[in-house]
């Protein structure tokens, strides 16, 4: 461990020697990272790499097979997506995990819906603060009536981040939030990535974009094959460095965070 | 060169967008329409009678209570072929509670009887339906096995606890549920009408005052005041139908005679509203308040949408699971009740092929196989169309094999339609 994390005090996330396997595959092979608040990682490596298998571990969508999960320094037991977001984990899949019958208002308060008193939803509310949060996220969004099927790339994905973004996560999971967006989305997206982060969240990024990793993240983890490579101070290192150890799955001399 | 982006320009929104009625909706009121206007000329005006529209409703309530459930079934992406299979069971168990066991237990004619009976044969169907979810959900065994397995095993444990037996007579109170022998007659359907009429006016209004106070748009004034006077017209019109089909006069003197009085001259007596009906109603509200405003219809259309993202939610889907054959169990019992209180006594085949016309009236109402879309009151609507082609047909003295014919088409057809109206709207088929 180098100096910058060492005395740091208990990491808001251990992810501490992840295995699971998918009949024979190694999706992810013994492997440890870790998070601390006010901090992004960001998980590299190619397709099948096992980046989205690991994270699913930590926000409950798989079991893992061996290893142990802490938050804050205790152990967790996160045994399905509920228990991850009693920890205030919250996750935005690749996949995005949209409901595409059900409008923004339904898809950001799915499985916690705001009731009236005598316990049914409350559409009307709902929709209130989806507009309320859709309008410092996506000024431009205006389809609050449509099922989300009728959106374009950039706006489902909008909807995805407000829905991680409005209950106060602590641990916020992003797999490739900018993959179905264009530069100027990707733009709000990074801003919005450096808000939460100066509001002392921890975020495990995803990303392909390595400009995009080089700013915003302050440490780098690689994956190749369901193992882990290495984790760099991005600031430590240049963009070749990072390309090389995802290429050829080796970190650069003395340069290991 | 890149065209500037079509600017949208904002089109005078057309009638029933002003309206917000959905045009499928529309769609199927139009086909029940038809027809009822075709079988009418056909029959020379015997087909929009009171009496026969009367009939119509309580042969529609079994088969359109079970297809509300039907519709949450098939919106999570699964299938219950044993329903009629259910309804048999159920069927048994209140047959054989209220002709064999209870009588010797309370006494002939006790009140008790109809309502433990009736409980006896919801709670059967509940726990087989939750039975039935279990092994759906937990065991991860298609819907489509569990219940072509139940089908044969539910109407046979119904043979069995009956010994073949057609069970009757049927406890007089019990007899009332089944729609002819009790109706609530004029007044009370009228006081019902007047219920219903304030009840509708007033959930228009709030849903206005709901949107006004998080000022979101609303409808204009005027467009509100068409959907009430739609609304209560429709209400009104209906119990001013079954107000108009009269008691025959033979009924009326047997009536009169088993309570030692003489039947005065010139008196008559409307039927009203048939408590089976009302039970339909009540199943109507019920099931869209659940699938409108509850968080069990919220999950059981997200998980319908899309069940991983349902999962990743938290939400429990096999729980979930477990919930919706569980009410589609109760809705089987209920329509068990209906059923064999109309034909006044329990048969084995009470029933059958009910599974094929409630899936029918699902589907013909608007319900998605492919999951994720349907609503309760097109479910009760294509039930409605079925029994009206149906009886229009056998009135008409068409074969009860080319009857069967017409309602396969039927299906295949609506289907179609279906698919080529959502490729035209742009939804995904
Ligand atoms: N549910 C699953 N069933 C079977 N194999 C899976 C499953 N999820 C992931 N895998 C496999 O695990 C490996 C890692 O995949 P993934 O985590 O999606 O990679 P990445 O997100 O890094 O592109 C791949 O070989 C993939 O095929
Ligand atoms: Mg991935």
């Amino acid at each position: 461990m180098s100096q910058s994390t060492e005395n740091r005090g208990t990491p808001l996330v251990e992810l501490r020697d992840i295995s699971i396997s998918f009949g024979g595959i190694k999706a992810v092979d013994h492997v440890t990272v870790d998070l601390y608040p006010g901090e992004v990682v960001g998980l590299l490596g190619h397709n099948g790499a096992g980046k989205s298998t690991l994270i699913k571990c930590l926000s409950g969508a798989y079991q893992m097979d061996a290893g142990e999960i802490f938050i804050n320094g205790d152990k967790a037991e996160i045994r399905n997506p509920r228990d991850a977001r009693a920890y205030n984990i919250e996750t935005i899949y690749q996949t995005l995990a949209l409901a595409d019958n059900l409008d923004a208002a339904s898809n950001l308060f799915l499985g916690r819906e705001l009731v009236t008193p005598a316990g049914f939803v409350d559409d009307a509310r709902m929709e209130a603060e989806t507009r309320k949060i859709m309008g410092r996220l996506n000024p431009n969004f205006r389809k609050f009536k449509d099922p989300v099927k009728a959106l374009s790339g950039g706006q489902r994905q909008s909807v995805a981040i407000a829905r991680a973004v409005y209950f106060n996560a602590k641990i916020l999971i992003m797999d490739e939030p900018t993959a179905a967006l264009g530069p100027h989305e990707t733009q709000m997206v990074a801003e919005l990535i450096q808000e939460l982060k100066a509001q002392g969240l921890g975020i495990f990024l995803i990303e392909h974009d390595i400009h995009n990793v080089m700013k915003l993240c302050d440490r780098a983890s690689v994956m190749k094959n369901g193992q882990l490579v290495g984790t760099v101070n991005v600031d430590e290192v240049t963009d070749e460095d990072i390309l090389g150890m995802i290429i050829l799955g080796k970190t650069p001399e003395g340069v290991s965070a | 060169m890149t065209k500037p982006p079509k600017a949208s320009a904002p089109a005078k929104p057309s009638l029933f967008k002003t309206l917000e009625i959905d045009t499928r909706l529309l769609g199927m009121i139009g086909a029940f329409v038809v027809i009822c206007l075709v079988f009418n000329i056909i029959t020379d005006g015997r087909f929009l009678t009171a009496r026969n529209l009367f009939n119509l409703s309580i042969q529609t309530v079994s088969v359109a209570i079970m297809a509300t459930g039907m519709v949450f079934v098939i919106v999570t992406r699964h299938i219950d072929l044993s329903v009629g299979a259910l309804l048999a069971t159920c069927s048994a168990v209140m047959g054989v509670m209220q002709v064999q066991m209870l009588p010797g237990i309370l006494g002939l004619g006790s009140p008790l009887i109809a309502p433990l009976a009736i409980l006896g044969g919801l709670l059967a169907g509940a726990l087989i339906g939750a039975f039935n979810g279990w092994l759906i959900g937990y065991q991860r065994i298609p819907a489509f096995i569990v219940t072509l397995g139940g089908l044969l095993v539910w109407r046979n444990v119904g043979w069995y606890m009956t010994d073949g037996q057609t069970l009757g007579p049927l406890d007089q109170n019990f007899l009332l549920l089944g729609g002819v022998e009790g109706t609530i007659g004029a007044t009370g359907s009228w006081i019902l009408g007047v219920l219903f009429s304030l009840a509708a006016i007033w959930a228009i209004w709030r849903a206005r005052a709901a949107k006004i106070q998080h000022e979101f748009p609303v409808k204009p004034l005027w467009a509100e005041g068409a959907l009430m006077a739609i609304s209560v017209g429709a209400i009104m019109g209906f119990v001013a139908i079954l107000n108009s089909y009269e008691v025959p006069i033979g009924r009326l003197k047997r009536e009169f005679e088993a309570r030692g009085e003489v039947l005065p001259e010139g008196y008559s007596e409307v039927y009203g509203l048939p408590i089976s009906v009302l039970i339909l109603i009540f199943v109507a509200i019920a099931m869209t308040v659940l699938a409108r405003r509850t968080r069990l219809g919220r999950y059981i259309f997200a998980t319908g949408g899309n069940p991983d993202a349902a999962e990743l939610s938290g939400i429990n889907t096999r729980m979930l699971t477990v919930k919706i054959f569980a009410l589609m169990g109760f809705l089987c019992g209920l329509s068990a009740m209906v059923a064999q209180a109309r034909l006044a006594n329990h048969t084995n085949d009470i029933g059958t092929l009910d599974e094929l016309r409630v899936i029918a009236a699902a589907v013909i109402g608007g319900t998605a196989l492919a999951g994720g879309i349907g609503t309760i009151y097109g479910a009760i609507l294509g039930a409605i169309i079925m029994q009206s082609l149906q009886s229009g047909m056998a009135m008409v003295g068409v074969d009860a094999p080319f009857q069967n014919i017409v309602v396969g088409a039927l299906l295949v057809l609506a289907v179609w339609i279906d698919i080529q109206y959502r490729k035209r709207t742009g939804e995904k088929v």
